[in-house]
């Protein structure tokens, strides 16, 4: 694999085999298939009563009916879409398994790409029973949402790749001491994106950071869709240009990072 | 025939840097103070074994990951099938293939589904006949849907090396191929590569410090010691020059510094 044959041909049929190993490895593994259904269901159960709660004595958020639970399982598609890309990602490091792909006519992109499609796979998988969920148990219907759904799925979920692509070449460059990252780094994003609160709760100078992250459009556009019925198209597509260059971007770092690799020989320890 | 046109049919340098499985020139690798390969060449005839030996950090692992293009060198430059490494691998990878000890295949997936993803990276024709010859020459049989987590190191080893030989390589790079086995699977592994080099007229490297393995496969012999090519010939060559019978002793004369006095008493 080498990250200056970006040029030639991408194989399908070298992304379908990707695609097949994690799938083996899925369904080898009742615990990595049960884990997938557990976080999620969890989350929605939690903030499900929490927003039942609050709108028993609250007469703001009785009007604003589902904006938590609409949060909780739109953070949960940019988180698990991320961890989704990332772990399949790290099954790779875990089994020393880099080597064999690196060595293989398997290209940066085609990797790239196989781990979104596993991270559509892994998040359908979770987020589809959790939605269900939200339904039977706090008649909330995501779906009801309608087109604008697919918007802040497309933007969250391409933010999630950036910031995967971006922890990957972390992991690959450093070896599996940089392991955290992966788990930890959206924690990071959770408050500036302002997924349970608008931004004008955020101190004026904080706001421009905020509007800089994609995920928080998302957010501020599911609530105006929810409170004022309103879809907010501009937001959708400022998220998607932020989107954009930080696809670029972290496609770009991979690249480096991958490069930084070799000449550090880090593809060859792989450990911490 | 004219003596130019002898001369223009004689092959140049070049013809035979291009025509080599693999061509290392003035290679060198720095990791932060350590020289880890120190300025070394050679180029392997296509259907050659050669074995690279060297003690613990003598620069072999390095020396391969370059020509695999794992590792970027410091400079110099590699060439393998013709092609220059790493630029244009997308050309080369797919014609060879490697085994080691710092790689493994995935544990969770059983040996027919780990072979069956490589052969789809590799895009192997008629895949699932592929696999079962391989299961067939290797023995593979017993466990071929058994995780590969639940095997021994031997049968791990012929698992690693079908997944090796998956695309047919033309150029097998081999570190350490019969490292943790006992002696009896380490032969029948022996045996099998040089078949397959026989049959399919291939080029293996491989490092080792098996030296009965070195003496039985290789038809040329590169000893490494510091990241520096410290000798380069046939096993028999390098033997009768250090005035020893078997390359064991060669290896300790050369890992002890015992270097020009063997070769003193040689002479």
């Amino acid at each position: 694999m080498t990250e200056l044959s970006l040029h030639r041909g991408i194989s399908v049929h070298r992304i379908g085999a990707m695609i097949l190993r994690y799938w083996y490895l899925l369904m080898s593994s009742w615990p990595r298939l049960l884990e997938l259904l557990y976080w999620p269901a969890l989350q929605v159960i939690t903030w499900g009563f929490l927003q039942l709660y609050i709108a028993e004595n609250a007469n703001f958020f009785a009007r604003a009916g589902g904006t938590l639970i609409g949060a909780v399982i739109l953070w949960d598609i940019l988180f698990r879409g991320q961890l989704g890309f990332s772990i399949s990602f790290l099954e790779e490091m875990w089994a020393r398994n880099i080597g064999n792909l690196m060595m293989s006519p398997l290209k940066p992109i085609e990797f790239l790409l196989s781990l979104m499609i596993m991270s559509l796979i892994r998040l359908a998988i979770g987020i589809i029973p959790m939605t269900l969920l939200a339904l039977v148990l706090f008649h909330f219907n995501v779906y009801a949402l309608g087109l604008p759904l697919i918007a802040f799925f497309c933007n969250l979920i391409f933010t999630s790749w950036s910031v995967g692509i971006f922890v990957s070449g972390l992991v690959l460059r450093n070896g599996l001491g940089a392991e955290s990252i992966v788990w930890t780094l959206m924690f990071a994003i959770l408050p500036l994106a302002c997924v349970y609160y608008p931004v004008s709760v955020l101190p004026a100078w904080l706001q421009h950071v905020a509007w800089a992250l994609p995920p928080t459009y998302a957010f501020e556009g599911m609530r105006a869709l929810l409170i004022e019925r309103t879809f907010r198209t501009d937001l959708m597509l400022e998220a998607l240009a932020i989107n954009a260059v930080l696809l670029v971007a972290s496609f770009g770092a991979f690249l480096a990072l991958l490069r930084s690799a070799r000449k550090h020989g880090s593809l060859l320890s792989g450990g911490e | 025939m004219t003596e130019n046109d002898k001369a223009s049919s004689r092959p140049t340098v070049a013809d035979r840097i291009s025509s080599a499985a693999i061509a290392v020139d003035h290679l060198v690798k720095v990791y932060k103070q350590t020289r880890a390969v120190d300025d070394i060449s050679f180029s392997l005839p296509r259907g050659s074994i050669t074995g690279l030996l060297g003690g613990n950090g003598a620069g072999k692992t390095t020396t391969i990951a370059m020509i695999m293009g794992l590792v970027l060198p410091t400079s110099g430059r590699v060439q393998v099938l013709g092609h220059r490494m790493p630029e244009d691998s997308a050309s080369v990878l797919g014609r060879m293939n490697f085994e080691s000890p710092y790689v493994d295949m995935p544990m969770r997936l059983t040996v027919r589904q780990n072979l069956t993803v490589f052969g789809k990276l590799y895009a192997v024709k008629n895949l699932a006949d592929r696999i079962a010859e391989l299961a067939e020459d290797l023995d593979l049989g017993d466990f071929i849907d058994r995780a590969n987590g639940k095997l021994s190191a031997g049968q791990k080893t012929r698992v690693a090396l079908a997944k090796a030989l998956i695309n047919r390589p033309e150029l097998l790079l081999l570190d350490e191929p019969t490292a943790s086995l006992d002696p009896d699977t380490a032969d029948w592994v022996r045996a099998h590569l040089e078949r397959y080099r026989r049959d399919n007229n291939a080029t293996i490297l491989l490092a080792s410090h098996n030296m009965l393995e070195v003496e039985r496969l290789c038809d040329r012999i590169i000893i490494m010691k510091r990241g520096r090519i410290e000798d380069d010939d046939t096993p028999e060559a390098i033997m009768a020059r250090y005035n020893r019978t078997t390359l064991e002793e060669v290896f300790l004369d050369v890992a002890r510094g015992r270097v020009n006095g063997a070769k003193e008493a040689a002479r």
